[in-house]
């Protein structure tokens, strides 16, 4: 039984043990972990194929349908594709929507965090804002969407949207921004809360130790600590904004025109009805009411090309400014 | 008055408005609750739990509710909701069975096996696949993926062998479970890649110093390691695609059958709808009071279902914070 020597080792010509090398090569495995090595290989390259063949498809088709007056003609409502017009009205209740569902969700989220970090007193009542937001990450967005209605019908909220006998319209780009920042809050409230956790100890320590309040802290030294987990977090939610069709579907009423519900210049705007570029696409599809899917492959490349570049911008984020008190999205431990 | 708001803040006072602030968000989960409740009681009052259960054809019962008045009597809410819930639960069911396996693969290959380039690359595609809205999946679907399978997959024969029950459009189970899988694997390869990144790197080299091959150590150490992690992943990928509602409605050939395993081939070409598919099919008629209430208890189904998923997945991934393997 001298097999079991280490002394053996040695013995291997210098070839064979280059070979040998970290880890033994593949071809020496038994042939059901090959098999089992292929399949990992190729599903990790089937999801790149999807995610490459989906991009070069909406190009493709972006290239061909997306004329560069579309994107500053307003829709209009035609028995043909060549009459519908363009889609400057879903490009900018895009913005639109995204601007009032950050504006309300990055305060919102970024607040619950440092409360549920810095503070968290007493006990129970932070591990009720915990749960609150990842019951928000879990509903599906229609449910949301569905409450939203439920919501903003009530008469108290007829300033929001156009008043009804009984109560209120309940659908307009308030209401559909404020039930939409619900998508976004999760992103902006995990993102800051594991880049306040991460954040040293010693930091907030040495600002008390200087004779600062606790609050004083927080804004002087905390929050710029993690202001790019902060902008990871919004941009992250914003993608998810953009991307949501059920709650504009339900809840901004996916009109063909941004239909401003009174003549007052802005809060006309807030309070009417409109369309984004997901209600857009959703209406013009085949399973829509505009059935014009070159127009609806136009806005779908437009979509896309945001969702990248906001996707970029997330990566980005965390290379790019000044000096770094700790990285990103980096967890030390809950 | 706003002189004041400028001073600096004594901390007592910012506790207290960042405390409401964050409170804020547990009285709208509150008032979510009780909204969507209120708004499905009816429908429980007049139908109890049965409206949980199969007969008749839910397409018709719905139907017929649009055209109710206000008060209407109780034989308006008639639902019965079997189709929508078989639907939402073989479509989602068949997506988490169907991603878990890939993603799983996927996971293994992108921190074991990925050379640094691929693996470099890898991440922000998967990010970018998470976050691709589902309407540009569903409009993939209804324009190239439907026509594909109505004029190359289904046969003629097929076709007519069923005409008589339902007809096969294209849209149906195969479609939209490839396109559900497509949308929650990226969330599952994440989680999962994640944890087993956080499997302490000796656990492993240990089983290839005991002569495992590394794809065996993988398997019988750092998968075994996180295979909470793993359930908690499929729970809330099993979530997001119950609740999806865009890409069902657009792909799901938009009636209520169910899909009958024993029809062979057929079965997935069979269309069928979801609890949240159909909420958005109806929603234009929802100021109809049966109606708008049937609605309510659909959306309660769902918020109810994809809450005990969210819990589950939180409840199974405990055991694991004890090893600190995952967060």
């Amino acid at each position: 039984m001298a097999s079991a020597n280490p002394l053996a080792a040695p013995q291997l010509s210098p070839s064979r043990r280059r070979r040998r090398g970290r880890r033994a090569p593949v071809r020496s495995w038994r042939a059901r972990d090959q098999a089992l090595f292929v399949i990992a290989w190729t599903a990790g390259a089937g999801l790149c194929v999807c995610a490459a063949a989906l991009v070069i498809f909406f190009a493709v088709q972006g290239i061909q349908y997306l004329h560069p007056d579309l994107l500053v003609t307003r829709p209009s409502v035609a028995a043909t594709q060549a009459m519908s017009g363009g889609i400057l009205d879903p490009i900018l209740g895009t913005v639109l929507l995204a601007a009032i569902g950050l504006l309300i969700a990055a305060p919102l989220g970024v607040v619950s965090a440092i409360w549920v970090v810095e503070y968290g007193r007493p006990r129970w009542l932070s591990r009720i804002v915990e749960s609150a937001v990842e019951i928000i990450a879990g509903t599906p967005d229609i449910v949301l969407a569905i409450f939203g209605l439920a919501l903003f019908e009530l008469g108290v909220f007829s300033p929001f949207s156009l008043a009804e006998p009984g109560g209120a319209f309940g659908r307009s780009f308030l209401n559909a921004g404020i039930i939409v920042s619900a998508v976004a809050l999760p992103s902006v409230y995990t993102a800051t809360r594991n880049g306040l956790i991460a954040t040293p100890r010693q930091l907030r320590e040495s600002s008390y130790a200087l004779g600062k309040t606790r609050i004083a802290t927080i804004r002087r030294v905390v929050l710029p600590a993690v202001r790019r987990d902060v902008a990871t977090g919004a941009t992250l939610g914003l993608g998810r904004i953009i991307g949501d069709t059920a709650i504009v579907v339900l809840l901004l009423g996916a009109t063909l025109r941004n239909q401003p519900a009174s003549n007052t210049p802005f809060i006309g705007l807030l309070r009417g009805t409109g369309s984004t570029l997901t209600s857009y696409v959703f209406n013009n599809s085949p399973a829509g009411d505009g059935n014009a899917p070159d127009k609806a492959y136009a806005a779908a490349a437009v979509l896309l090309l945001l969702v990248v570049l906001l996707n970029w911008g997330v990566g980005r984020i965390g290379r790019i400014g000044g000096p770094l008190i700790h990285e990103p999205s980096r967890r030390l431990g809950a | 008055m706003f002189e004041r708001l400028r001073r600096p803040w004594s901390d007592r006072r910012a506790e207290l408005v960042l405390g409401a602030a964050a409170c804020l968000l547990a009285v709208a989960i509150a008032a979510m609750i009780v909204f969507i409740v209120r708004g499905a009681w009816p429908t429980f009052q007049h139908e109890g739990l049965s409206w949980l259960g199969s007969g008749g054809n839910p397409d018709a019962q719905l139907g017929a509710m649009e055209n109710t008045t206000s008060h209407p009597p109780a034989s308006a809410f008639l639902i019965h909701a079997w189709p929508l819930i078989y639907g939402t639960v073989l479509s989602a069911g068949l997506a988490v069975v169907l991603g878990l396996a890939i993603s799983v693969a996927t996971a293994i290959f992108i921190v074991e096996f990925a050379p640094s380039p691929v693996r470099r690359v890898m991440s922000p595609i998967i990010r970018l696949l998470a976050a691709v809205p589902s309407v540009l999946y569903g409009l993939v679907g209804i324009l190239v993926l439907v026509p594909f399978t109505a004029n190359h997959i289904v046969t003629q024969g097929e076709k007519k062998s069923v005409a008589y029950v339902v007809q096969l459009s294209g849209g149906g189970l195969a479609v939209a479970v490839v396109l559900l899988t497509l949308m929650i694997t990226p969330i599952m390869t994440a989680l999962i890649a994640d944890a087993l990144q956080s499997v302490p790197r000796p656990w492993r080299e240990g089983a290839i110093a005991l002569g495992l091959n590394p794809l065996r150590a993988t398997l019988a150490v750092s998968v075994r390691a996180i295979r909470p992690a793993i359930i908690a992943a499929a729970g809330l990928a099993a979530a997001r695609a119950v609740g999806e509602a865009i890409v069902i409605s657009m792909v799901s050939g938009g009636v209520s059958f169910s899909p009958n395993p024993a029809d062979g081939t057929i079965f997935w070409f069979e269309p069928f709808q979801s609890l949240a598919s159909e909420i958005v099919r109806s929603a234009e008629a929802i100021n109809a009071p049966a109606l708008h209430s049937t609605l309510y208890a659909f959306a309660a189904l769902l918020l109810f279902s994809s809450f005990v998923l969210s819990l589950a997945a939180y409840l199974v991934k405990l055991p694991l914070r004890r090893y600190q393997v995952s967060d």
